[in-house]
């Protein structure tokens, strides 16, 4: 610095020398400066946006993938929604309108016999009485003739008129009595029939909501395979739903295995040694881990035999005599593990309770390796946990199979959204480096204020004269 | 989180190899059963009792007398290596404690104490056992009294040894010339020291948490 200072006499002259020496030089080279600044930004700028536009196209690619699949996805488990309703409808006809030719028998015969009952039980008038010609002959006789014996002819009449309306009587009520038998005897045919037919309406409103069921589903269907933008939505957003409610199903379960896996450990050390080690790890600990993992892989099978999952499509489409025969090996599997399970959990309580003896023991404290009156219950509590827990975690199938299928639409829509923003950043930076361009001119610019001004001042005078000498 | 650990373990389990190198524990203790230094062997009883309750399968103990010839294996009391299942431990130590139990009501006073033979034996039984970790107990006030015609004057490798005086008394003519004390205790440390161990005195018996 001091170099620079002494060429001259003077420092301040010395120091004004090199200014108005740096000035020209940068003065001059101003031109390829300002080039070589916008080039460095122009390229800055049009690789940026070329990235950003390459990773847009990224997006755009892995936006359409994530659609495709998610419709997939939706139009597998709606052709499984719509197909286990078909199932169901089609179990409702098989069960109750299978034997409609039966049920139509029998209500044939019920009114038939309705019929044939109501027949009888039609109301007979009663036959006109025989006295009423007597009692006309009797009108015509004229009075007049002075007839004595017409006094006993009416008596007569009086009497056979009497008995004549006691016995139309007698038949009357026991005509009616026997018609009100048969229309008792019609009245359970009537309740039967009145049963069939509510049956009948139920399972055909059962059915006709079914098929409001169907029609709604196979309109989501249709909303699918046309790709509907809110088809789309609707998928997507049940599947962040679906991702998250497993993942916590999940967590749950974990934490079953665990506790699980610390009832079982410790006296695994009993079968396979306490002290050996493999890669670093307890071997009981891991023969624990892999008992766990096999009953959860025989829960896996049993759902899948069960077509209660659909993770393994091999194991779905086998024979269903071969895959009934899978339920019941993987069940009996999974019933020993859990049986084993159990023996290991009151082994565990065995050896803490010899353990806690001789811990006692060797501080001296008798007193406390005396077992507590209660101490049963822990025991069964640990080997119904040990019993429970493997068939508990059978039904981590099903949120495995949510969370693994919508793993791949939650992890698409985070890597669109990853590289939406590297997107987003790199055309923000792109257009920074090419501002910043600009301010690097205008700052290269800022010590050559002189001189451009001298040089802007000339040019204009030039261009004065210039127009000048053209006015006249 | 330990189950989480081996899940996630089980992933890079294949290749792996089971390391060679022991990491059981072996100890041997010593007891001073000389003059009334027998009185001291209840305290004993109780480091005894201690250092089972810290030890784990396949580790070894071992209890021998320091007597008039300790280098010898007729000296131990009880010994044992523990089994590599848990409810066998626990039975070991049951028996292991017994058996002290009983040495300690039965045991004499015996007119010499042979400290240096009874290193030597433990070093060769430790050795033996070839364990990961060696600790030699010194339950002893450390005042070695050699019968005449002894050689002790012996060299010996202690590399890779702890060795803990357990109990140190002091004796009446200590109390006397606390110096003698002194440097009886400086004796035996550079003795261990020079032989490769390393050194520890452990005179409050309430503080055994550092023991093993």
């Amino acid at each position: 610095m001091d170099f620079l200072l002494s060429i001259t006499p003077w420092p301040v002259l010395s120091a004004l020398l090199w200014i108005v020496l740096a000035v020209t030089t940068l003065f001059f080279a101003r031109s390829s400066a300002h080039k070589a600044i916008r080039a460095s930004a122009a390229t800055m700028h049009q690789s940026l946006r070329f990235a950003s536009k390459a990773i847009s196209r990224a997006e755009t690619r892995l936006r359409e993938r994530n659609r495709a699949v998610l419709l997939a996805a939706g139009r597998e488990s709606k052709e499984r929604i719509v197909e286990r309703e078909f199932d169901r409808v089609n179990e409702t006809v098989r069960k109750d309108l299978a034997n409609y030719s039966a049920l139509h028998r029998s209500l044939s015969e019920s009114i038939n016999r309705i019929e044939e009952d109501h027949q009888q039980a039609v109301d007979v008038p009663p036959d006109p009485p025989g006295w009423v010609k007597a009692v006309e002959a009797v009108a015509t006789i004229d009075s007049r003739e002075g007839r004595v014996r017409v006094g006993a002819v009416l008596s007569d009449i009086h009497k056979s008129l009497v008995k004549a309306h006691q016995e139309a009587m007698v038949m009357y009520r026991e005509a009616s009595t026997k018609r009100h038998a048969l229309l008792r005897k019609m009245r359970p045919e009537w309740r039967q029939i009145q049963q069939t037919l509510r049956n009948v309406g139920k399972n055909v409103d059962s059915l006709l909501s079914r098929s409001v069921t169907i029609d709604r589903h196979m309109q989501e269907y249709e909303d699918i395979v046309s790709g509907e933008d809110r088809a789309v939505s609707v998928l997507s957003s049940s599947s962040l739903v679906y991702f998250f409610v497993s993942m916590l199903v999940l967590c749950v379960a974990i934490g079953g295995a665990t506790i699980n896996f610390s009832l079982i450990a410790r006296p695994m050390a009993e079968m396979v040694g306490g002290t050996s080690m493999i890669g670093g790890f307890r071997t009981s600990e891991i023969a624990a881990l892999v008992i766990i993992m096999v009953e959860i892989s025989m829960g896996l099978f049993l759902m899948e035999s069960l077509r209660i999952t659909r993770l393994f499509p091999v194991i779905g489409a086998l024979p269903d005599k071969v895959r009934i025969r899978m339920v019941w090996i993987t069940f009996t599997i999974l019933f020993l593990l859990a049986t084993v399970e159990a023996g290991l959990a009151y082994m565990r309580e065995v050896l803490l309770h010899d353990e806690l003896a001789t811990s006692a023991l060797l501080r001296g404290d008798v007193s406390q390796t005396l077992t507590g009156q209660y101490l049963w219950i822990t025991t069964a509590a640990q080997m119904g946990m040990g019993f429970i827990l493997p068939f508990a975690l059978t039904f981590v199938a099903i949120p495995l199979e949510t969370f693994v299928h919508s793993l791949r639409t939650v992890l698409g829509l985070f890597a669109i959204g990853a590289l939406r923003f590297i997107s987003l950043a790199l055309r923000v930076l792109g257009n920074s480096f090419r501002y910043l361009g600009l301010l690097a001119e205008h700052l290269y610019d800022l010590p050559l204020f002189i001189p451009i001004w001298l040089e802007q001042r000339s040019s204009s005078d030039t261009g004065g004269s210039s127009l000048r000498e053209v006015t006249p | 989180m330990r189950f989480l650990t081996t899940l996630a373990s089980c992933a890079v389990l294949i290749g792996c190899t089971s390391s060679s190198i022991p990491t059981n524990t072996g100890v041997y203790m010593l007891l001073d059963t000389s003059g009334t230094y027998r009185e001291e062997l209840q305290k004993a009883q109780q480091i005894i009792r201690y250092t089972l309750s810290r030890l784990d399968a396949r580790d070894s103990f071992a209890v021998a007398r320091i007597d008039t010839a300790s280098f010898s294996e007729k000296d131990i009391v009880a010994k044992t290596t523990f089994d590599d299942r848990p409810s066998t431990v626990n039975r070991q130590k049951r028996l292991f404690a017994e058996d002290i139990g009983v040495f300690v009501e039965e045991v004499k006073s015996s007119p010499y104490t042979d400290i240096t033979g009874g290193l030597l034996q433990a070093v060769e039984y430790l050795n033996e056992k070839n364990t990961g970790i060696k600790t030699i107990l010194i339950f002893s006030d450390l005042k070695e009294d050699l019968k005449e015609g002894y050689v002790r004057d012996i060299n010996f490798d202690l590399d890779g040894f702890s060795v803990i005086a357990l109990n140190v008394t002091k004796l009446r003519s200590d109390n006397v010339d606390p110096r003698e004390y002194l440097t009886r205790l400086d004796d035996w440390r550079s003795k261990v020291e020079k032989f490769g161990g390393q050194w520890q005195v452990i005179n409050d018996l309430d503080g055994l948490e550092g023991l093993l």
